[in-house]
Order: structure tokens, then sequence, then C-alpha cells
């Protein structure tokens, strides 16, 4: 069966390398490409040009093939266990939790006073923050999804939470400064820049773990195609491998919002466009591809960000929606039918 | 009925069949007893709303029953891991395929499930279940179609396919016949009776065709208001039990042709 992808998966893979060195060798400082290639492999004799590729623009390269890809992969595993073409990454109230735990932060650091608010509002606290709030709230989707057996009434419950978490967040915004509101704003927009080596090896490791996890859930994932009653027809441990799939989604969702904001539209839109392009639901192929298109694009969508040879770096949650939504519209007038 | 018993294959001791919630317990129908021998075609009828679906449920256990037990291989199918019913019972439900987006042969071949590994690799064995399967319902030149490409009755066929592909020795099916032409009806129910006689499986299916599940079941199981039946179908048209079917100001059973005809 595989072989008949493994043409376009070729393809797929060299168009991620060429979309990685691109990316790598566009910046507000042009270096000329011989020397981003040099500074890769350490032959390069420019120090401040070695420390712009290795400490910045490489990292933030990586950053994005695991954004890209980790959120596409989640989208992927919660549009197959919801049936719902509309399901993201998000929408077990992931996002909502990162950003309530952002929230208190930078909004609520008032309360908490001068010296203290200073302290709190470093990036870590950002991270720690986020990955806490999407763990708690997802902890509560969890426990309340071992009562529940209807699939649908999770997803109900998961958009609950998220409207009471953004609720939260309306109200601490109403009472903060207009400096706190800002700085709130400015991590809504994403970011996928300012990774250090070290951050990015916790990124990789929480993220690796939720892959891991989802490629033991692809025989489920296709079994679940068939529907609740046929999935559990053919052996498959329902709640186990809800759990598994809900808890994987978590993982790498939570930590990519931590890291780099809640990014929006990847999730949703990655899957539809690998089903369309590969016309399959088999996760055998799906999986490996999503992780591809997930990548490329948000390499393509981080190159146009930054704007090359400027110092302008735009919006990340803007560009994303900017070229996704056309392509995705695209595909689906042209296909007229819409791959489920 | 038939005293063979190590040919019973499943077994109902008792059972007590509806839905309960915390406060209130509602019973659709009690005291079923019945056994089911291997490479029978059974047909289950009855009128719309007396629970046909609501017993077939408890069979595959969807859903579990108020009380008494259903036996597979005289194992208490409550006390049976969810794998290992896998590989004694497949299923063919009436609920619409949530994704048509695969091709007919990775259909059939979600039904090696409970044999493949992890990752769902198929064997070489897995492959001659399946193209076995697309022989014996006679779809093998559909194979490479993708299933929003079928019409309802290939449809069914494919489902039949999966289900026999699973390898078990029993295969229940809500409704086959639903949606059906007159003649894809026959033709699957004649299929079904084909499939007992080639490979000793034993089916169950429920139906609203009476006169064809007469003419090609060897066991039907008749549920009326009061009491489930399960006998030969000759003989149950000798004890008059379809004639109290359905309301008889409308249709009448004709127990010479062994098929319902509307009251002039």
């Amino acid at each position: 069966m595989k072989t008949n992808y493994t043409y376009s998966f070729i393809i797929l893979i060299v168009i991620l390398l060429f979309c990685f060195v691109l990316n790598i060798s566009l910046g507000s400082v042009s270096i000329p490409f011989s020397e981003v290639i040099g500074c890769l492999f350490g032959t390069t004799d420019n120090n401040t040009w070695q420390i712009i590729i290795t400490d910045f623009r490489l990292p933030k390269a990586i950053t994005a093939i695991l954004v890209g890809s980790g959120l596409g992969i989640s989208g992927l595993l919660m549009q197959t266990l919801f049936r719902n073409p509309l399901a993201g990454p998000f929408v077990l109230g992931i996002s909502s939790g990162a950003s309530l735990g952002v929230a208190i932060v930078i909004l609520g650091s008032g309360l908490f006073g001068g010296l203290f608010a200073s302290i709190l509002i470093s990036k870590w606290s950002i991270v720690i923050a986020a990955s806490l709030g999407s763990f708690l709230v997802l902890l509560a989707v969890l426990a309340v999804s071992s009562k529940v057996r209807d699939t649908m009434a999770i997803l109900i419950i998961g958009l609950m939470f998220g409207s009471i978490t953004a609720a939260i967040v309306s109200v601490l915004s109403y009472f903060s400064t207009a400096e706190q509101l800002q700085q709130y704003v400015f991590w809504g927009f994403g970011s996928l820049s300012n990774l250090s080596w070290e951050e990015l090896l916790i990124f990789i490791g929480i993220y690796g773990l939720g892959i891991v996890l989802s490629i033991f859930s692809i025989k489920g994932l296709n079994a679940f195609l068939l529907g609740d009653n046929y999935a559990k027809s053919l052996g498959l441990n329902l709640l186990q491998s809800r759990f598994i799939i809900i808890f994987a989604t978590s993982l790498i969702a939570g930590t990519i919002t931590a890291f780099a904001g809640p990014i929006a539209f990847i999730g949703l839109a990655i899957p539809h466009l690998t089903r369309q392009i590969f016309r399959t639901s088999n996760h055998k192929v799906l999986l490996p591809a999503v992780f591809l298109f997930g990548a490329i694009i948000m390499l393509i969508c981080d190159s146009i960000a930054q704007v090359p040879h400027s110092d302008y770096t735009l919006p990340i949650n803007a560009i994303t929606a900017l070229i996704g939504a056309p392509v995705v519209i695209w595909l689906l007038v042209k296909q007229r039918k819409m791959m489920f | 009925m038939i005293n063979n018993k190590s040919n019973t294959i499943l077994k109902t001791h008792q059972l007590s069949i509806g839905y309960k919630t915390k406060k209130v317990e509602t019973t659709i129908a009690s005291h079923i007893n019945f056994q089911l021998q291997k490479g029978e075609l059974i047909g289950l009828v009855g009128a719309n709303g007396i629970g046909k679906s609501t017993l077939l449920r408890t069979l595959i256990k969807v859903q579990p029953p108020l009380s008494g037990t259903v036996e597979i291989n005289n194992e208490d199918i409550e006390s049976t891991s969810t794998l290992e019913l896998a590989k004694q019972l497949s299923i063919v439900l009436t609920e619409p395929l949530l994704s048509k987006n695969l091709s007919v042969f990775e259909l059939i071949a979600l039904g090696r499930h409970p044999y493949t590994n992890w990752v769902g690799n198929l064997s070489e064995n897995d492959l001659s279940v399946i193209n076995n399967a697309l022989q014996l319902v006679n779809i093998s030149e559909l194979k490479d179609k993708k299933c929003y490409e079928l019409s309802d009755g290939q449809l069914q066929k494919v489902m039949i396919a999966r289900a026999l592909a699973q390898d078990t020795t029993i295969i229940v099916l809500d409704e086959p016949t639903t949606h059906l032409d007159m003649y894809h009806k026959a033709y699957i129910l004649k299929l079904l009776q084909k499939l007992t006689k080639e490979t000793g499986k034993t089916i169950l299916f429920s139906s609203h065709e009476i006169d064809l599940a007469i003419q090609l079941c060897d066991t039907m199981i008749v549920m009326q208001k009061d009491k489930v039946v399960c006998d030969q179908p000759c003989r149950l048209i000798e004890t008059g039990v379809f004639e109290t079917l359905f309301p008889k100001d409308l249709i009448s059973f004709d127990d010479k042709t062994g098929s319902f005809r509307v009251s002039k």
C-alpha cells in the first residue's frame, strides 16, 4: 500500500529540506548563501554570522518545524477522534487553558505588587504558566471524558471549558493596565523566535513523547474511522485509546502553546490540506504526510513573517491564516468535495 | 429445537434486555432463551419498536443485559475481553460509515485489526484472508474503488466482506437489507445463506423481509410483545406465530405461500 506514496513522500522531504535552508538563509541581516551552508557545517570564519545562524536562525527554523508538524498532527488526531472536520488541537480547551495561565501571570501580576511582579514576568514564568494552564484544563477534560461515553459530549465540554477560561481572561483584561494588555496581546500573536537551545531541548522532549504516542495510536485511529461501535467490535479498548489520543494531543499542543504562543489555523487546516492532496484517510499515510506538510507550511509562513532584509517581524499568527486560508478555500473549491 | 449441544455456538439464558438509568429500568423483553447452532442462517423478525435492535445490541455487547446471560462458546460475553470477543463475533451495523474516504481494500483490511501488530501491518496470511473475503462476496473488482463511489448495495457487500475478514465464528447484521431494492434484498440474504453453507459460520440478521427470511433461514427468532420464539420457519408457520405478529386489520399471513397479504 505504502509504495504508491513513496514518490510523494520523497518530493515532500526534498521540499522540506529546501524550505529549511531557505528559512535559515533569510533574515534581517543578509548572509550569502554559501556562507549559510558554511555556518551550518561549522566551516566559516565569520563569527557574527556563525552566531546569527546557530543561535538565532537555526533554533527558529527547528521551532517552526516542531510547531507546524505538531499542530498538524494534533489537529489530525482531534478530527479523527471527534469525527468532526472543524475540530483542531485547541478544541479541548488547551489553548484557552494556556491563555488563562499567561493572562493570570501578565494581567494579574498587578495584584501581586511591585518587585514580585517583575520577577514573575520572565520568559520561563510565561512558559510554565501556559503549560500549567493547558495541563489543568486538560486534566479537567480528561476527568470528565472518563465518565462521559459520548465522544461528541467531550467536544462540547472542551468548548465550554474554553468559554469559561476566555471569560476569566476578559475579566482580568478589564482590570489591567494598557501596558499589561499590550504584553498579553503580543503573546497572543505567537512567536517562533527567542528560544534558546536549552528550551528547545525540553520542547523536543515533550513533543517527541507526544509524537511517539500518536504513532502508537495509528491502528486505533484507523479503527475509529468506522465509528465507536465498529471500533469496539474490532477489539479496540475505546476508553484507553481515547485517553492516549487526547493525552498525546495535549502534550504536543500544550508545549507548542507554551513556547510559541497560541498559533491558530495550522492545526485545523493542515489535515484538510493533506487529505485533499493525498486523497486518503489511512493514518499510516496521513500521519507522516501531515508532519511534512505542517513543517513545510510553517517554515514558509515564518520566512514571510520575518520580511526578508528588513527589521520587521510580522505576527506569525496573522501570516499562517493569511497564507493558509486561501489555500484551503482554493483546494475545496477546486475539488468540490471535502475529503474526510 | 435441535438439541445437539456440542453444536451450540450462541446461547441466551433468561436474558432480559432494555435500558437502565440511575432511577428507572425499562425492560423491553425478558425471559429470552434460545440456542443458535453452528453454520446456521438465523433471521430475527418482529414489528417495529419491538426491540430487535436492542436484542442485537445486547448480543454484541454494545449494551449490557438487565439480567440473564449471553454465552458464546459456553463463555459469558460479559466476562470475555473486547479483543477475545472481536475474534468470535463480527458485526454489520445500520449506522452510516463515518469516513467513506477509505478504499474498499483498506476498509476490509480493517477487519484484520484483532490479528495485526501494533501498527496494523498486514501479513501474507492477512492478505489472503482479505482476498478470500473479496472473492466470497464477489466484489474483487471493487477492490481499489473508494467507498464514496459505491452504491448502497455495493457498500453493504463491502461491509459483509469486512465482517468476513474478521474471521469470526459468528456474524451479526442489523437490518442488512434496508435501503436496498427488491433484487438486492434477495441478493444479500441469498449471499448470507451461501456464506453459512460455504464457510460454516453462524450468521444472525434482523430484517423486515419476513417472506424472504422464511424461505432462506434455518432458524428464525420471532419477537412478539410477550414472548420471543425461536424455531425452524416451517414449524413457526405451523404454530401460527406469524399470524399474531401484526394487527390483523391490515395484513394477514397466508400459511400456504408463507407470505403476508394486504387485506382487501
